[in-house]
């Protein structure tokens, strides 16, 4: 196991398999929300499932319609199960809020899109600032 | 966070259920940021589109509408971006009788509320600017950077809940843009390129969030030959926070918190230049020249009034292609005097479209691109090239007088 620890986070603890890309993200730009999936040609993530993933990415860019999308993602029931950043930015800390969305940002060892890799499964406990990768 | 008793009464309950609600979403924010306490606000600006709040978050504001009048009404004055659908002119667009009543639902729970639907993200152009120093809680990026950076005010991004949180109570997190030692610069560019028009303005923006790229980094920028206005502020502060999630940026001898380098602390940072060559790398991304245009779109941000009287004067007595489109978005505000002064008409009579109170890339964009038949997109915006790409669009960026002579030629061409 490889325990990270991180700034304290918000949501209850969730466990999945990461999908990780040192890229920002938007759910305003990035994501076909409908289907589940990364849109944006240019996105390292295009084309991949976000469903029930653990996402892992550098910072959150663009607008501020995030907020209001990831709670209306859980509620149709394709959403990531948590994101990780390096540093988020306001929108998508004030959307995990409102979500009740597990995000945590601002690892100590560095930087997380590196730490942690596509597929790992990664245990994520917001109010401990702790992320395990248990698989190695 | 330290709370004082008329917002601990608030967290207790014991002013309503809005007010609890709106005190422990603003405290899980203000922790995960270090907020020590809470911020007294001047005004609240809610993006709120029906894409993004969708059939969940309408049922979440309908909660909140549902409480007694006393609990529930804003307690400063707060206002709308815009809407996702102009409910005159939805159909024609291929919007849905589901999305419209999705908005009916949305613009009747905000009205209960006693917020004020400018339905606008030029606010600072139209509504009520705010001062230098007051403190507010602004949604939509472009409404933020520029009052940040123009007008010396304080706000961060604030979603659409965090500003409702804000005006239910009259207060924010103060975290951030908020507070002195998040305004100093970080970053440090010289701007070795003239921007001429309002295009320029915008891909000038968007190099420099690009490069910045992120929320916490504040550009102090030198080497413009002039002061620009609004309208070039408005473009080049709206791309900047696109491309880079910026929030605040200082014009070193224009904006008011960086008369000199030394006001921002930038002194000795490393000075980065913007060549031409940077500017016309960004421009090549969206370059199309001689290709077919389906839909050409003067909008994000909304125009001002001084915009509407441009993009009539160069519509007067020309008609738009018969396989383009050509579709304006200005705040209601904005629409009575450009109506009342003919411009609309003049946009109208060569076979433009002019909505009130929406955004184009905030009003089902994908959806309406497949309805239309809307691929190739052409617009003088530097942030709206930046967000359609992921909603199925071929961008492509020009000049308004470029914009206005492809929609009427229906392919792409540039002067």
């Amino acid at each position: 196991m490889i325990r990270l620890k991180c700034h304290i986070g918000m949501g209850a603890p969730v466990q999945g398999i990461a999908l990780v890309a040192e890229d920002d993200f938007s759910a305003r730009y990035d994501l076909d929300r409908k289907r589940g999936v990364f849109s944006r040609p240019t996105h390292a993530l295009a084309g991949q499932s976000y469903r029930d993933r653990i996402l892992v990415f550098n910072t959150a860019k663009g607008g501020v319609a995030s907020a209001w999308m990831l709670h209306e993602m859980k509620a149709s029931g394709i959403f990531p199960l948590a994101i990780l950043f390096n540093r988020a930015n306001t929108i998508l800390a004030q959307g995990g809020a409102f979500a009740d969305m597990a995000m945590c940002d601002r690892f100590e060892d560095g930087d997380v899109t590196r730490l942690i890799r596509t597929g790992d499964e990664v245990l994520v406990e917001p109010e401990q600032g702790l992320v395990t990768i248990l698989n190695r | 966070m330290r709370l004082n008793d008329e917002e601990s009464a608030m967290l207790a309950g014991e002013m309503g259920e809005p007010k609890r609600w709106a005190m422990e979403h603003m405290l899980r924010v203000g922790r995960f940021f270090d907020a020590e306490d809470l911020v007294s606000v001047a005004q609240a600006h809610m993006m709120g589109d029906p894409e993004s709040f969708g059939e969940a978050g309408a049922a979440f504001v309908e909660g909140l509408a549902a409480h007694p009048e006393a609990e529930r009404r804003v307690a400063i004055p707060m206002i709308t971006d815009p809407r996702g659908v102009d409910l005159q002119r939805y159909r024609p667009l291929g919007q849905t009788e589901d999305m419209a009543n999705l908005e009916r639902r949305f613009i009747a729970a905000c009205q209960a509320l006693g917020i004020m639907m400018t339905d606008t993200c030029i606010n600072y152009q139209t509504f009520m600017p705010p001062m230098r120093g007051e403190h507010v809680a602004y949604g939509d990026t472009g409404v933020v950077i520029y009052c940040n950076s123009a007008l010396g005010a304080r706000s961060n991004f604030e979603g659409g809940p965090s500003a409702l949180a804000a005006g239910l109570t009259g207060r924010t997190p103060r975290y951030g843009y908020h507070l002195d030692s998040f305004r100093r610069a970080t970053r440090r560019y010289v701007v070795r390129s003239q921007p001429r028009g309002l295009t320029d303005w915008g891909v000038l923006g968007a190099v420099i969030g690009r490069k910045a790229g992120s929320y916490w980094e504040v550009p102090a920028i030198e080497g413009l030959e002039r002061v620009p206005t609004s309208d070039e502020m408005k473009h080049l502060g709206a791309a900047m926070a696109s491309w880079g999630s910026t929030a605040l940026f200082h014009l070193v001898g224009i904006t008011p918190e960086a008369p000199t380098l030394g006001d921002v602390e930038a002194g000795s940072l490393a000075a980065e230049a913007i060549t031409e060559d940077d500017l016309a790398a960004l421009r090549g991304r969206f370059g199309a020249d001689g290709e077919k245009v389906d839909v050409v779109v003067f909008a994000a941000p909304q125009l001002s009034l001084v915009e509407m009287r441009d993009v009539a004067a160069l519509c007067a007595g020309r008609k738009i292609h018969s396989e383009t489109a050509l579709i304006v978005c200005t705040p209601a505000a904005v629409y009575a005097d450009a109506e009342r002064m003919g411009f609309v008409g003049q946009i109208e009579d060569a076979g433009g479209m002019v909505l009130q109170g929406t955004c184009f890339y905030q009003q089902y964009a994908r959806e309406i691109g497949e309805a239309n038949g809307w691929k190739r997109l052409l617009s003088n915006s530097a942030k709206i090239v930046n967000i359609l790409g992921g909603y199925g669009y071929e961008p492509a960026l020009a000049s308004m007088e470029d914009c206005v002579a492809s929609a009427i030629a229906g392919k792409v061409v540039r002067a």
